[in-house]
């Protein structure tokens, strides 16, 4: 939870010459050799990063511009426009989108709730953190079942809707779908997102509440005007994380409804699963790098949120 | 004390004692918030592992309207479907199916180890030199270097998968286990954990070693890597359960005839429309060894996730 201490930046080591005798400049200089022999460290590290992800990558970027790997001829951007007509890519996309609409917000709110809540004094606090956490600790694939139990439509969820008189629903394969998806990615994430708060309410100095405190503001008021200015870095951080995240949800949708799903949970890895089966590389490709580049936009959107939470930190 | 101070904190006093009763009120309202939550958050885990103690039978009778499989002619199905906390009667007859009766699962489940053990060891010690040569001394490249390692770590599989596959191809390592464990060992992830926290080692304890003639290597692996210990094991359970979880990548790169080889993470949605019962089971092991790793190493994982809180520093 130590995440709150902003180390001091290291700063390499610069010989001053004008300053120095011979014999220092030369210790210097044999220093910095040192120091750039450290590279060899990052080396096995850096060769498969480059062989597995790097260097793929311009091969991923060459097939995305041809019109097929026999004839090979540069087609430009008609790998693209194909793609953004594809009726299948198009719905991926939207229910990705989709799904995030509804994500988000929920895995941004509900952890923040529940973190203000374990930060302040409660009994069996400890506990609730434990249990909030652990569905982390779960693969999908063991809760499925119990998803399946709750949400099928003979499940147990539509018995209760329709004991209170209502009408029962078929969850897996309707409009509603998404909602179980939902449900499941919030049970899972919750406990990850809170710790982040939790780390970041951790870090807000106590001198400045119980300041706050002492002048007489109350507990709604301290929380407003100090605590949520303070996090507001962390939201937008956790919220950017969060939006990544969810356009890695099919996992859910996989293990509870295989390989073709409802149309409303039809999601971008489908797609791709879709097509790797298919072996249509210029589709691949060309899915591969516009989502990049969508992907790159919103990292850009993170760092720039991570940049406001390192300065609100040193401030 | 100056005399304001004496005010102000007398001032606090008073307002403790009136807002005593509503503090308490507060208190036992938050209490009964989270604990409905618990509930909620515990019961699908529970209600794996107590249902995977109920005979075929009792599977059947409480859970045959969803599962039809697992209803033969003859059985008894129950009217309404039962979500049970408690089996009528414990029964350890899956656990017996899945353990000394039907390898198939262990075969799957030894899937999963071979695959996340070497992922997990290697990505380790491959990020935890990289993260001392990232730590050690920042250059304009190692700055860049370490700049895409975030983007890529950051990357949905839609997009990696795709360059993973083709490199798989090329190697002729598609549909072995290579084509998850060699990608899976030089993931970004480790690393940019890793760096963040050897960054924070005081540059006087490095500058101490120095002095007294210790080589990079020499202050690496006897006074950067031991302090490292904590954070590794931070590291090594995240790892661990992104990886035993896996779903993506054995659908992507095994596929046809490697299916054999697919970890229970992908398996268990198969067995899962079969044999009701039995899967409940196989979820059960399937999910007490992460549990119980978590009950043991909590503090290291709060620790590890909210390490990963925040890009830089």
């Amino acid at each position: 939870m130590q995440n709150t201490v902003k180390p001091v930046k290291k700063r390499t080591p610069r010989p001053h010459p004008p300053e120095k005798n011979k014999a220092e400049q030369c210790r210097d200089r044999a220093r910095l050799r040192e120091l750039r022999r450290t590279r060899w460290f990052i080396l096995p590290s850096f060769l498969g990063v480059a062989v597995f992800f790097l260097l793929p990558f311009f091969v991923v970027f060459y097939y995305s511009l041809i019109d097929n790997p026999v004839t090979a001829n540069f087609v430009g951007l008609d790998n693209f426009f194909a793609l953004l007509k594809n009726i299948a890519f198009r719905r991926a996309a939207s229910n990705t989108a989709m799904f995030s609409a509804i994500a988000v917000p929920l895995a941004v709110v509900l952890p923040l709730l529940f973190a203000i809540l374990l930060m302040q004094k409660l009994p069996l606090k400890s506990f609730f953190r434990t249990v909030l956490i652990s569905p982390y600790m779960v693969p999908i694939a063991s809760v499925v079942l119990i998803w399946e139990v709750l949400f099928h439509y003979n499940g147990m969820v539509n018995e209760w809707i329709m004991a209170l008189g209502g009408e029962a629903i078929d969850w897996f394969k309707s409009d509603y779908s998404q909602i179980t998806i939902v449900l499941l990615y919030l049970w899972k994430n919750i406990g990850y997102n809170m710790i982040l708060f939790m780390a970041a309410l951790a870090g807000i100095p106590r001198d400045i509440i119980e300041a706050a405190q002492l002048d007489g503001a109350g507990a709604l008021r301290t929380f407003f005007r100090i605590k949520l200015p303070y996090l507001s870095s962390t939201i937008l951080f956790v919220t950017i994380l969060s939006l990544i995240n969810s356009f890695k949800v099919f996992r859910e949708v996989y293990l509870l409804t295989g390989e073709y799903p409802y149309d409303s949970l039809y999601m971008l890895q489908h797609f791709m699963n879709n097509t790797f089966v298919s072996l249509d590389y210029q589709k691949l490709s060309s899915a591969a790098i516009l989502m990049a580049i969508v992907m790159v936009i919103i990292i850009g959107l993170l760092f720039l949120a991570d940049a406001r939470l390192g300065r609100d930190i040193e401030e | 004390m100056t005399k304001q101070e004496m005010k102000r904190a007398a001032s606090a006093r008073r307002r403790k004692r009136l807002s005593g009763v509503s503090r308490t009120l507060m208190t036992a309202i938050s209490v009964l918030f989270l604990m409905t939550v618990a509930i909620i958050f515990v019961l699908p885990i529970v209600l794996t592992m107590t249902n995977s103690f109920m005979a075929e039978s009792e599977i059947a009778a409480n859970y045959g309207k969803i599962f039809t499989s697992v209803t033969t002619a003859g059985t008894y199905v129950a009217e309404k479907v039962n979500l049970k906390l408690i089996p009528d009667m414990v029964s350890f007859s899956q656990y017996e199916t899945v353990l000394l009766k039907t390898p198939d699962y262990l075969f799957k489940f030894w899937n999963s180890v071979i695959l996340v053990v070497p992922i997990v060891l290697f990505q380790t010690t491959v990020a935890l030199i990289a993260a001392y040569g990232f730590a050690r001394f920042e250059t304009k490249a190692r700055s860049l270097i370490f700049f895409l390692y975030i983007i890529l770590m950051l990357m949905p599989y839609q997009v990696t998968l795709v360059p993973n596959y083709f490199v798989s191809e090329l190697l002729g390592l598609l549909n072995t286990r290579w084509a998850i464990i060699l990608p899976g060992i030089f993931s970004p992830f480790a690393v940019f954990i890793l760096t963040k926290f050897m960054r924070r080692i005081p540059s006087s304890v490095i500058e101490a070693a120095k002095l007294d003639g210790a080589g990079e290597w020499k202050i690496f692996t006897k006074i950067c890597a031991p302090m490292s210990k904590s954070i590794v094991a931070s590291v090594a359970i995240l790892v661990y359960i992104d990886y035993w979880n896996m779903v993506e990548q054995p659908l992507v790169l095994m596929t046809k005839e490697a299916v054999d080889l697919h970890p229970l993470s992908v398996f268990l949605s198969e067995i899962n429309t079969g044999d009701a019962g039995l899967a409940f089971a196989v979820a059960s092991i399937y999910m007490v060894i992460p549990l119980l790793i978590f009950l043991y190493c909590e503090d290291y994982l709060v620790e590890g996730v909210a390490y990963s809180g925040g890009l830089k520093g």
